[in-house]
């Protein structure tokens, strides 16, 4: 009897959220659709600003990209917290111990993207997967692509510079991610790992896996957008502000000059500004897509920000207390590389 | 009763223990809460995410912060 009653709950449940899902979506896009009139009425009808002025475009920047940026970000995270929902770190563990290196950086960098992951448990996650066999350079494509390809990024790129930008990002991101785990691998630094990592000797714990039904995976996804927007949203009104105001006052073409396609140094100069900052996506894109619009290259941009957001010194001194000053040295200069690579390229055909 | 929660003190962490202490609060039950900072104490514990949280020397949760309810359901 239990089972029908749960059946016809499920049956139930299914139609309530298909319901609230299409009323839900159909309301977001009619509101997203409107945001340029309302923000173009509030800044100019309501507040009366002179339609030429530096203050308006900047406070009509400010006024459209905001709810604009909240908006997309809430749906992709909604989305990827629906999906992450379906691995765990254990799991990921199991399918990439035993695996064959090139393949194994491959999937380990898609596994990072989708492996719910928070940066300060990667040297718990590193000591656990090092310890099971997998192998260094596969553990460093995971530990690169997590951080670096995360649906914050891939939300506020798509809502801020398009669909194209969002997935030249996705796809160099993995890239470099595995590129530079598979060199890692092949250059045999497992003796710069600290000592007391290869001489711990204990078992993964097995925790019991709890089975979701479908009703926790939605309620996982709207956990996500809560504790996401929640932690990030003052970022992202600082970046839009601080963007809305190069957008209003900066002169076109500023930009061209410092981080532009001509100067050669443009590109290792972006990725060394962006060792010392450390803030997530949230805060840069907003920034970056303001640069992006005086003229600065898309190449040197890509750079800045894959260096801030992946090469940053608190990670590092996070992963020094596993990893011997050496192996760090290397990890920095190889995912450097990649990075220069890659801003190099896009100057160069783009 | 001994609970340890384990995490280097990422806000996730703090939010965990907070959570733990109000559990243990509401049920009543006597119990010491020790926060594990120490990454090499984490590790010996052989978990792979933070915040774990440690009921009686047994793992009962990795990576993510539990409900008030699922922390009753532990400590009862």
């Amino acid at each position: 009897m239990k089972s029908v009653e749960q059946a016809i709950e499920t049956k139930k449940f299914f139609l309530k959220i298909s319901i609230t899902g299409i009323v839900g979506i159909y309301l977001w896009w009619l509101l997203y659709g409107m945001l340029p009139q309302i923000s173009s009425f509030l800044t100019y009808s309501l507040f009366q600003i002179d339609k030429d002025s530096h203050l308006g475009s900047a406070i009509e920047f400010f006024l459209y990209d905001t709810p604009k940026v909240m908006m997309l970000l809430g749906l992709v995270v909604f989305g990827v917290g629906i999906i992450r929902s379906f691995f765990t770190p254990e799991r990921t563990r199991t399918v990439l111990s035993g695996k064959s290196e090139f393949v194994g950086n491959i999937l380990a960098a898609l596994l990072g993207v989708v492996t719910p992951f928070c940066s300060c448990s990667a040297v718990p996650l590193f000591i656990g997967f090092v310890t099971a066999g997998v192998p260094l350079g596969v553990t460093f494509s995971f530990l690169i692509a997590a951080p670096m390809v995360n649906e914050i990024a891939l939300g506020l790129l798509y809502g801020l510079l398009g669909w194209k930008v969002a997935a030249i990002y996705m796809i160099t991101g993995l890239l470099i991610a595995i590129g530079a785990g598979w060199a890692l691998g092949r250059l045999h630094l497992e003796r710069y790992i600290e000592d007391w990592v290869r001489q711990l000797n204990v078992a993964a714990q097995d925790v019991p896996e709890e089975q979701l039904t479908w009703p926790d995976r939605i309620r996982a996804g709207w956990d996500a957008v809560k504790e996401i927007i929640g932690r990030v949203w003052v970022y992202v009104i600082l970046g839009i502000a601080v963007g809305a105001v190069i957008h209003g006052y900066v002169p076109e073409g500023f930009m061209a000059s410092i981080m532009g396609k001509g100067s050669w140094w443009s590109v290792p100069l972006a990725v060394v500004m962006g060792i010392p900052m450390y803030s997530n996506a949230a805060g840069i894109i907003p920034v970056v897509e303001a640069l992006l619009g005086k003229g600065a290259a898309l190449g040197s941009v890509l750079a800045f920000m894959m260096s801030v957001i992946a090469l940053s010194l608190p990670e590092m001194m996070i992963l020094r207390k596993v990893l011997k000053p050496q192996l760090i040295a290397a990890f920095v200069g190889v995912v450097g590389s990649g990075i220069l690579f890659v801003g190099y390229l896009f100057n160069l055909i783009i | 009763m001994e609970i340890k929660i384990l995490g280097p003190g990422c806000a996730k962490c703090n939010k965990t223990a907070d959570i733990v202490k109000a559990a243990v609060d509401e049920s009543g039950v006597d119990a010491a809460i020790e926060k594990v900072t120490d990454m090499m104490t984490i590790a010996g514990y052989g978990v792979f995410g933070t915040p774990a949280v440690v009921v009686n020397g047994e793992v009962k949760c990795v990576g993510k912060v539990p409900s008030k309810d699922d922390v009753k359901k532990w400590i009862q």
